[in-house]
């Protein structure tokens, strides 16, 4: 779930009937759960919408390099190190098949990092809280990649056919990342007081940020309908955020640590926990600019690209000479 | 070719300086990640650096073997001060732009792949099996790392000049990679690897066709600084031991 408030710029669900035969046709592929390609016709709004999903989704995988990259200096073992480092570069791979995906929509991958840099495209909001401890790197394969794979292994049969594919390789390499995450969560719960202290701490700050990731209520938004009817979003964010807590909640209490959330309780009868909401003004806060490292993550690949430009030139310019002596050759 | 026919001390020399280049230069590579000036080379970076921390998984843990004192790799990573560290001071420089981390890449790779070509002769069968395996990424490594010092050497006139300046900073740490002590001299005559200096040649003809193709000027300054080997380093390998001990440091015998 590394895409949040992803607008559709519809203003309501259109009937089949109210469309003219072209988008009606290109409708009722979907609907016959047909993939739909790069060279195919789209509704303009289906792909506005995509670029600003996948694109969303892309950042995410970069920025998400920063809170954990934090740690590959001070993992504990070599062992954890070059697990943490294999994850790390995992997440810029991922980056890359969705920058990939997305230009198949007729957007540069600098025209999306100009969009990152200017503020106007988003990252995930997970991705402005601090790493303060080796347990938050646990706690973020545990439940932040755990509540990424609930979004994206439906995303995996959605109607965009680059979109879909890339979700499959990036499935396989989330559910490493988040049992990994869990393995550091349990080896601390195990661990000395200290070590303990240190998961519970880190299970209390990164639950509520965690269920945020799933965005607000969207059960009255015409964008998640749309997005929905375009299937390139298959479940709304609450039922996401049910299965989630259902599937943690086992786990945290498996490692003998405390859901901070005092309303969280069974309820028979739906087959599911009743919980909490998350403070949805922290949230909106944060998708603003205002969370706790914000400007840091921002600045930083602010920073890495300015800084870089010589290189990229560099190389963008020796592939001119190259080219030049070729053809000089060749003449 | 059999384990009991070196001495113990030297292949634990051996593996300690093998295995310390490789965990201190991983460690500054990982140093990029997330900021490198394009997503592929953050990609390229943290593979490299994964490799090296692969491999100082191996030579590290045969040094532990061969010690026979009980230590795991991991003892040895965690819980050495500086003084009993045995990398090179070229590895432990700082990144500095993106150029400098390049080119310091480059040298060393330069050097490394002949090593380890050389060490899969050595006597100790455990060595040789490291080495091939290691060659195999650091070929790899080498390719990449001066592929790019020629692009860049080659580029605009700021990444020349960028290249130019990296290269004349770090070229007086290239020296002691073939600057011979007593414990080299004890490994070579153990079998174990060749005596330092044997390998300038490849290294020098290899470093200047490169830098050739790059329109680099190879320095005329010949001056090694010496030291990291014999555990005498400069003042950055405190604060990176610093970094990644830390947790083993503030939380001792813990398992992670």
């Amino acid at each position: 779930m590394y895409a949040q408030l992803v607008k559709t710029d519809a203003a309501r669900l259109r009937t089949l009937d109210e469309m003219d035969p072209q988008e009606r046709a290109f409708q009722e592929r979907i609907d016959a759960g047909e993939k739909i390609e790069p060279k195919e016709w789209m509704p303009e709004g289906y792909r506005k919408t995509l670029v600003r999903q996948i694109s969303q989704h892309a950042h995410s995988e970069i920025v998400g390099q920063l809170p954990e990259g934090n740690w590959i200096t001070r993992a504990p073992t070599l062992e954890r190190k070059a697990i943490l480092l294999a994850k790390v570069q995992d997440e810029a791979g991922h980056g890359l098949y969705l920058y990939c995906a997305a230009e198949t929509l007729g957007i540069s991958r600098d025209e999306m990092y100009a969009q990152l840099h200017s503020g106007k495209a988003k990252y995930s909001s997970i991705f402005n809280y601090p790493t303060l401890s080796w347990a938050d790197i646990g706690a973020i394969g545990w439940l932040v990649d755990g509540a990424a794979i609930m979004n994206q292994v439906p995303l995996q049969r959605c109607s965009y056919g680059p979109y879909a594919r890339a979700m499959v390789r990036i499935c396989k390499e989330e559910s490493f990342h988040q049992r990994q995450g869990f393995h550091i969560m349990s080896v601390l719960a195990k661990g000395s007081d200290a070590q303990k202290a240190m998961a519970q701490d880190a299970l209390d700050r990164w639950w509520w940020p965690s269920l945020m990731m799933f965005g607000p209520s969207d059960d009255a938004s015409v964008h998640s309908a749309q997005s929905m009817a375009w299937n390139i979003k298959q479940d709304s964010n609450d039922a996401l955020r049910q299965k989630f807590v259902d599937q943690t909640v086992p786990q945290a209490r498996f490692l003998g640590l405390t859901v901070p959330d005092p309303d969280l309780a069974w309820n028979e009868e739906k087959g599911g926990f009743d919980f909490g909401q998350p403070d949805w003004d922290e949230f909106y806060a944060v998708i603003a600019g205002n969370g706790p490292c914000n400007r840091e993550r921002l600045q930083a690949r602010k920073d890495a690209w300015d800084e870089g430009a010589w290189f990229r030139e560099g190389l963008s310019a020796h592939a001119r000479k190259k080219a030049d002596r070729r053809m000089a050759q060749a003449a | 070719m059999a384990g009991h026919a070196v001495q113990t001390a030297p292949l634990v020399e051996l593996a300690l300086r093998m295995g310390d280049n490789c965990l201190i230069l991983g460690h500054r590579n990982s140093e990029w990640c997330g900021h490198s000036p394009a997503l592929e080379e953050d990609i390229a970076l943290a593979n490299m650096a994964l490799d090296l921390i692969g491999q100082t998984q191996l030579w590290l843990g045969l040094a532990a073997e061969a010690e026979g004192r009980g230590r795991s790799a991991d003892d040895l990573a965690y819980l050495r001060d500086v003084p009993a560290f045995r990398n090179l001071l070229l590895v432990e420089q700082p990144n500095g732009d993106f150029g400098r981390t390049i080119m310091r890449q480059f040298l060393f790779d330069s050097w490394h792949l002949p090593m380890l070509r050389a060490l899969q002769g050595a006597s100790d069968e455990r060595v040789a099996e490291i080495a091939e395996k290691a060659s195999k990424e650091v070929a790899y490594h080498l390719e990449r790392s001066g592929d790019l010092v020629i692009r860049l050497g080659d580029g605009t006139e700021e990444s020349h000049r960028r290249m130019q300046a990296a290269l004349d900073l770090l070229w007086s740490y290239a020296g002691e990679m073939f600057a011979g002590d007593a414990r080299d001299a004890e490994i070579a005559a153990a079998g174990l690897a060749p005596e330092p200096d044997s390998l300038r040649p490849v290294w020098r003809s290899h470093v200047e066709a490169v830098l050739a193709e790059a329109t680099l000027a190879v320095p005329q300054n010949d001056y090694a600084q010496k030291g990291g080997k014999s555990g005498r380093h400069s003042e950055h390998l405190g604060f990176i031991l610093a970094e990644m001990q830390f947790l083993q440091r503030a939380y001792p015998g813990a398992a992670w």
